[in-house]
């Protein structure tokens, strides 16, 4: 057992899965020589060689496109989209391709691939690096979204997504990179993919989140917990499929819920969990369910997005709003 | 069967040597370009060295420095009119305030402020873009609006040799050479694309020769050798402007510096190769040798332009940080020419907020 940042686990998990699959192959801008411009894949390509992490020619199409080929073909590729922001490029090849290849072929190919992309704001990158767009892929059946918020989850979920037989985004919170150290242990084990886990336990409001506002719903828990107020807190972590019974179950509980996220709010990951929440447990509630969430603009730049992006105070206002009720 | 086959060695335009003696004739103008042209990369040079040093001192956040690549970027901007297109991307400073932007607006696309973005009205040029290889097709774009539009403008656009693998790049040149459109592809092949050598980018030898396939005129220069860049950019520039159709220029060339500030070259760069490209090549040393081979250049001219350039930098500096702080309820304000209902609630909801907090 190691205590590890959630950077140094992405790159253990990837170290597990080449040294154990001969199948699998790291492939990306970057990802080579360099060990990727956050270091994820550091020291692989010295040790598993030029064939097996590979630094591709600068194309995101490319990337992705010839990743569907060599998993259709018997390989376990990992790609890395070096930033989110960047993940357009090779939309189709995404959505139109890789989502769909199991159910054009009627089973007869599908694609195990992993993209990993690091996204998310509050780091003063340059523009169209901190985008948070999970709600493009959550809205592409035959896509996995995963997005873990501690070292401990991006490990175990990174190799159940290389070990799923279907196409995985795997979303890391460039926030939380070196926010935290915790115990990863050295071993094999994975997270499931769908599962959603409740890391705080309350009574009068579900705080739900993930990726780099799970820390955020933290802190507001707890200092809601200073005015009496007992939220219990989700980390998501799934975004496609969705976990709702965990969801649900909470919500029943406590019968308010706020959804908090990064990406903007207009047909956001949180007004599908919202329209889902109001089916499955409508007449527990004491309350609307409040999001809090990035406004309906283009990510700003790093002078202005402190006041954009979703912020202790803008959930302590949500949580006050449902209480009020 | 015939095969097509590449038919043979590289060339490469080169007018000044690295020691500062002419290879063949200077093209017209230059004499008397030369020493503002000079003037022109000293100052951008030590803006660069300025910006590095403002963002060690978190003054500025993530920087491109250009260091290297001024005689390809001025060069090129030298042979453009104030009203043609220009696409840049974003490690085009140096050509870009020779075009005419202020240092000081300059400094502000570092800053993280949104003000960077409002490019100045008299320029037809955009601000740097960020996904590599996006601008070629708005240059293929904008070139055909001016042919549409019987107007003699030329489009350029500005990129590096990783633009060259994405689909972007070859679906401008396409478009270009199928409507005959005046736009001048200029890459700098600056060798690396962050840590991924040319080498790796390509298996071809040059950038230049990707024109053949698309049947436009590409040129290979020299783009330490600000001569060859601005003669082959006139060329390029009056052959589309005369109706020719588009060229791709590759200008051969060095990054001095890391990618970005972020970034450690030393993990991937080899320092010999570095250390060629860092003295014999300069583009800078090139150009003052020659100049002082002519008699338009001394050390003591050096010393008072530097000093000259150090107060101009550090009054640039000072304007950029006295651009005023952003009010964050303005994200909104450029979203779309009239505010939906919506986005008027949530510029309220954070202004009151801000109130608030
Ligand atoms: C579509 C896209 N993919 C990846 C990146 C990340 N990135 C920024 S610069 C760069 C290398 C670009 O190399 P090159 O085109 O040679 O230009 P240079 O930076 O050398 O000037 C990469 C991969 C990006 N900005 N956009």
């Amino acid at each position: 057992m190691a205590e590890r940042t959630m950077i140094a686990a992405i790159q253990h998990a990837l170290w597990t899965a080449l040294a154990e699959d001969p199948r699998v192959i790291i492939l990306g801008e970057d990802v080579g020589k360099n060990g990727g411009v956050f270091r994820a894949t550091e020291g692989l390509q010295a040790e598993f060689g030029e064939h097996r992490v590979v630094d591709t020619p600068l194309a995101e199409s490319g990337i992705v496109g010839t990743a569907i080929g060599l998993a259709v073909a018997g390989m376990r590729p990992v790609a890395e989209i070096q930033f989110l922001g960047f993940i357009y490029e090779t939309m189709d090849q995404i959505a139109s391709q890789a989502a769909r290849i199991r159910f054009r072929t009627q089973g007869r190919f599908h694609v195990p691939l992993v993209i990993r992309s690091p996204f998310g704001g509050g780091v003063r990158t340059p523009e169209l690096h901190s985008d948070s767009l999970e709600a493009l892929f959550v809205h592409t059946p035959g896509l996995q979204v995963v997005m873990p918020s501690n070292p401990y989850d991006a490990k175990g979920l990174l190799l159940a997504a290389i070990d799923s037989e279907d196409p995985v985004l795997f979303l890391e919170p460039m926030r939380l990179y070196r926010a935290q150290r915790m115990e990863v242990p050295d071993e094999r084990y994975t997270v499931p993919i769908g599962t959603a886990q409740v890391v705080r336990d309350g009574r009068d409001v579900t705080l739900l989140a993930w990726g780099p506002t799970v820390p955020l719903a933290l802190q507001a828990a707890e200092q809601a917990a200073s005015t009496d107020v007992s939220c219990e807190v989700i980390d998501v972590r799934t975004l496609a499929p969705l976990d709702l019974d965990t969801l649900a179950a909470s919500v029943q509980k406590t019968g308010r819920a706020v959804v908090i996220h990064e990406a903007v709010r207009t047909a956001g990951v949180g007004a599908e969990i919202v329209a889902s929440l109001n089916d499955a447990v409508f007449y527990s509630l004491l309350a609307p369910i409040q999001r809090v969430t990035g406004y309906d603009t283009p990510y700003p730049p790093p002078l202005v997005e402190d006041a954009w992006l979703p912020s202790v105070p803008r959930i302590l206002r949500a949580i006050a709003e449902v209480m009020e009720e | 069967m015939e095969i097509y086959r590449w038919p043979g060695e590289p060339t490469l335009h080169q007018i000044l040597r690295e020691d500062g003696t002419l290879a063949r004739e200077e093209p017209p103008g230059v004499q008397d370009q030369a020493q503002a042209w000079y003037r022109f990369m000293v100052f951008c040079r030590r803006f660069d060295q300025k910006a590095l040093n403002l963002q060690r001192q978190g003054r500025l956040g993530t920087y491109a420095p250009f260091s290297g690549q001024e005689a390809a970027q001025i060069g090129s901007f030298a042979a453009l009119r104030r009203d043609d297109w220009v696409f840049p991307s974003y490690r085009e400073l140096a050509g870009m305030m020779y075009h005419g932007l202020d240092p000081a607006h300059a400094l502000l696309f570092s800053r993280g402020h949104p003000a960077a973005g409002y490019m100045p009205k008299e320029l037809a040029m955009f601000p740097g873009q960020i996904i590599i290889g996006a601008q070629l097709l708005h240059a293929t774009g904008a070139a055909w609006a001016c042919k549409l539009r019987g107007e003699d403008r030329v489009a350029a656009a500005f990129f590096g040799d990783g633009a060259t693998s994405q689909g972007d790049f070859h679906e401008a040149l396409n478009f270009a050479s199928v409507f005959q459109l005046p736009v001048v592809f200029f890459c700098q092949n600056n060798q690396y694309a962050i840590s991924v050598p040319v080498t790796r980018q390509m298996a071809t030898p040059t950038v230049a020769q990707k024109a053949i396939a698309y049947q436009i005129e590409g040129i290979r220069v020299d783009g330490n050798d600000i001569f060859a860049v601005y003669d082959a950019m006139r060329y390029a520039v009056e052959h589309a402007r005369s109706g020719g159709g588009p060229v791709l220029i590759e200008a051969v060339t060095y990054r001095l510096g890391p990618h970005t500030t972020s970034d450690d070259p030393t993990r991937y760069r080899d320092p010999e190769v570095h250390d060629a490209w860092a003295r014999a090549k300069d583009p800078l040393l090139r150009l003052r040798r020659w100049l002082e081979r002519q008699g338009l250049w001394d050390e003591d001219q050096e010393r008072a332009w530097t000093a000259e350039v150090d107060t101009r930098l550090a009054e640039a500096t000072e304007r950029m940080e006295q651009t005023p702080m952003p009010d964050p309820a303005s994200v909104f304000d450029h979203v779309y020419a009239q505010m939906p209902p919506a986005l008027r609630r949530q510029k309220q909801e954070l202004t009151d907020l801000r109130g608030r907090v």
